[in-house]
């Protein structure tokens, strides 16, 4: 099986599709057939190509843990998407989206973030590119995520607090799109996971689908073939989506771990919000609820489409993972390696420490999606 | 056939009139029911009642805090139901809410429970003609009227889409924007007014912007009639009780009638 394009509706089997309101939709049409055109166009691959490499500083390597593989008694390697510029893979992502916004002549960026990655990267694509920025932050996060406000503004962003319901990410999306309805003539929204209306979930994929490429010919040197096991943290799923997309045609074991207090797919029941028809946490009246975690960047209710399709086809496997959990795979890879991973990312790890036993002597590509700087704080207040 | 809700508003427009459409979000304090009374004999031609959702996007801050205030006070969509089901309003109603509120319970056990609750229309701001599939088959089938957006940025080309596929009326949407009151009638509000009612014999009615009676007059000119939200249920979430908010709607009507 491979991540095929969705349908010309943005279907993955039954999920995805476009459920926003009618303002909403010919902008979604539009970004439809610009991204197409962009993405079949030599010119703008090169020049994203060119980005990638000369600006975020692409291909990013892939680490042998040898400290860490030793202890789990599997062989683990790390796709260092922490070594990015601006520290997560978020940037693959903003760069594609603020060079297509350009060329289809926007002016303007609007995003929402969680723990504040992709806020600070669209801030930076926004600031190379000479556009405007807005970014949605719930105030929880705000607080939580304080280095990462004030890079962005640093970087020229406004940075607007999403003060309604749960106060995090679910609901800085719901401010990002309702600020795009009233802007959508000069603004294009950033969106930071596979997630939203069609053409999101695709077109951020395929934004993302580098690390996975990259990781293929890498495992390949490395390893003569895929790893047995490819894992990667999930929230919306941007950067799992991107390092499956390098495997889903091998026979590699596609994990995604999700925070036991937002497993929107280990709960399995199906909604549609903020555009699309995915698994989503909700009550029994479809009331979403609120995800807990200790990650600002996976405090999220959903998941996105594909993921659900993944998940319901048996390709892909997505596993919970909890707070303690995730604060001992923080401390350990920091220990064992000398890499601070980000609280997203140390659910990755998080997962492994938990599966040792099932995947003994074989080999783990593990997607390091962020670098840890931005969570030191948190930490320091939790470990001390 | 034609179901009650347009029926209501084409008698209205056939009478010289024009339509006036008011939204009160439902379970919003213990009278909200008394108050969709007291709003149709204040000279309503028909109500919209929203089901409160948890992430309503099409929403800006007034209809946000009374969603959240109903929810927190532990409203349903059932009880929504239950309320209406048993109530005699005297004019036809119609349930807005999102998408994920109608999926969760199904797409056709809610549109029945409309039918058997005596609800003439459903109104889903997050169903856009490319999804509209499952719930038009499900509410043609129970006699429900759909009622469909059409927004200024909407192209030409979709606008008779649309329009075909509204029942009850279609709302136009008065601005690029989420619901709210603003100072001014943005220009927009008479623009798509005017393109819909091109192409189109069903009521045209606008919302979205529409907070006074002076612009509900305004863009009445050009519309068949407004729906009046953000205007109101601000008036509920000041505590007016249900004559205070009859005394708004009583305003706007006598405006429109003038
Ligand atoms: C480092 C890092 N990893 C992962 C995520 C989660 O996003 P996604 O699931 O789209 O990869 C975030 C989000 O903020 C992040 O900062």
């Amino acid at each position: 099986m491979t991540m095929a394009d969705p349908t010309t509706q943005g279907r993955f089997g039954d999920f995805g599709g476009m459920y926003v309101p009618e303002t909403l939709v010919p902008a979604c049409i539009e970004l439809d057939k610009a991204f197409r055109s962009a993405w079949a166009d030599p010119s703008f691959r090169s020049e994203l190509d060119h980005l990638l490499k000369t600006y975020a500083g692409r291909p990013s390597p892939v680490t042998e843990c040898v400290n860490l593989s030793e202890k789990l008694g599997c062989r683990i390697l790390l796709k260092r998407e922490d070594l990015n510029h601006t520290g997560s893979h978020k940037i693959n992502n903003v760069l594609g989206q603020a060079l297509l916004a350009k060329r289809m002549g926007k002016t303007r960026l609007v995003a929402e973030t969680g723990a504040g990655q992709h806020g600070v990267a669209t801030a930076t694509a926004a600031a190379l590119f000479d556009m405007e920025c807005v970014v949605y932050m719930g105030t929880v996060d705000i607080e939580r995520q304080k280095l990462n406000v004030f890079r962005m503004k640093l970087l020229g962003s406004e940075v607007v607090a999403a003060e309604s319901g749960s106060q995090t990410l679910k609901d800085a999306v719901n401010e990002a799109m309702r600020y795009w309805v009233s802007a959508v003539e000069d603004t294009h929204y950033c969106l930071g996971s596979v997630m939203g209306p069609h053409p999101y979930p695709w077109m951020v994929r395929e934004f993302h689908r580098v690390i996975g490429d990259e990781a293929r010919e890498q495992c390949q040197e490395l390893l003569g073939g895929a790893p047995d096991v490819v894992v990667a943290c999930v929230g919306g799923g941007s950067n799992a989506a991107g390092i499956f997309a390098g495997f889903a045609d091998t026979d590699a074991v596609l994990v995604g771990a999700e925070p036991a207090g937002g497993a929107a797919v280990g709960r399995a029941v199906p909604g549609i919000v903020h555009g699309s028809k995915s698994y989503l946490m909700q009550d029994e009246w479809g009331q979403v609820l609120e995800a807990e975690s200790i990650s600002a960047g996976l405090d999220y209710p959903g998941i996105g489409p594909e993921h659900a399709h993944l998940a319901a086809t048996g390709r892909a496997r997505y596993e919970p993972v909890t707070d303690a959990e995730v604060i001992d795979a923080f401390q350990l890879l920091s220990r064992t390696e000398g890499i601070i991973p980000a609280l997203e990312s140390a659910h990755a790890i998080a997962w492994i420490a938990n599966a040792r036993d099932e995947f003994q002597g074989k080999s783990v590509l593990i997607n390091l999606s962020g670098r840890g700087d931005k969570d030191v704080n948190q930490m320091m207040d939790i470990l001390q | 056939m034609t179901g009650a809700i347009e029926t209501a508003l084409r008698a209205r427009r056939n009478d010289g009139g024009k339509c006036l459409v008011p939204y009160l979000t439902g379970g919003l304090g213990d009278d909200w029911l008394e108050t969709v009374m007291a709003v149709a004999d204040a000279g309503a031609d028909a109500i919209e009642i929203g089901v409160p959702f948890s992430d309503p996007v099409m929403d800006g801050p007034t209809i946000q805090e009374a969603n959240d205030r109903s929810l927190g006070a532990g409203t349903t969509p059932q009880m929504i139901l239950d309320a209406l089901r048993d109530a005699d309003i005297g004019v036809p109603t119609a349930v807005m809410t999102y998408a994920n509120v109608v999926y969760r319970m199904g797409w056709e056990r809610f549109m029945n429970e409309l039918s058997a609750t005596g609800v003439s229309g459903c109104i889903l701001p997050d169903i856009p003609l490319e999804e509209a599939d499952d719930w038009t088959r499900a509410a043609d089938h129970a006699g429900v009227e759909t009622v469909m957006f059409a927004a200024p940025t909407s192209p030409d080309e979709r606008l008779p889409r649309i329009a075909e596929r509204a029942g009850g009326f279609v709302y136009a949407v008065g601005l690029l924007g989420i619901t709210g009151v603003r100072a001014n009638l943005a220009s927009s509000a008479l623009e798509i007014a005017g393109r819909v009612k091109a192409i189109t014999d069903k009521p045209v009615l606008v919302g979205v912007g529409v907070g006074t009676p002076a612009q509900a007059v305004e863009v009445s000119a050009v519309a068949d009639g407004v729906v009046v939200g953000s205007a109101i249920v601000q008036r509920m979430l000041d505590g007016a009780g249900p004559e205070g908010v009859a005394e708004l709607v009583n305003e706007f009507r006598v405006a429109l009638d003038a």
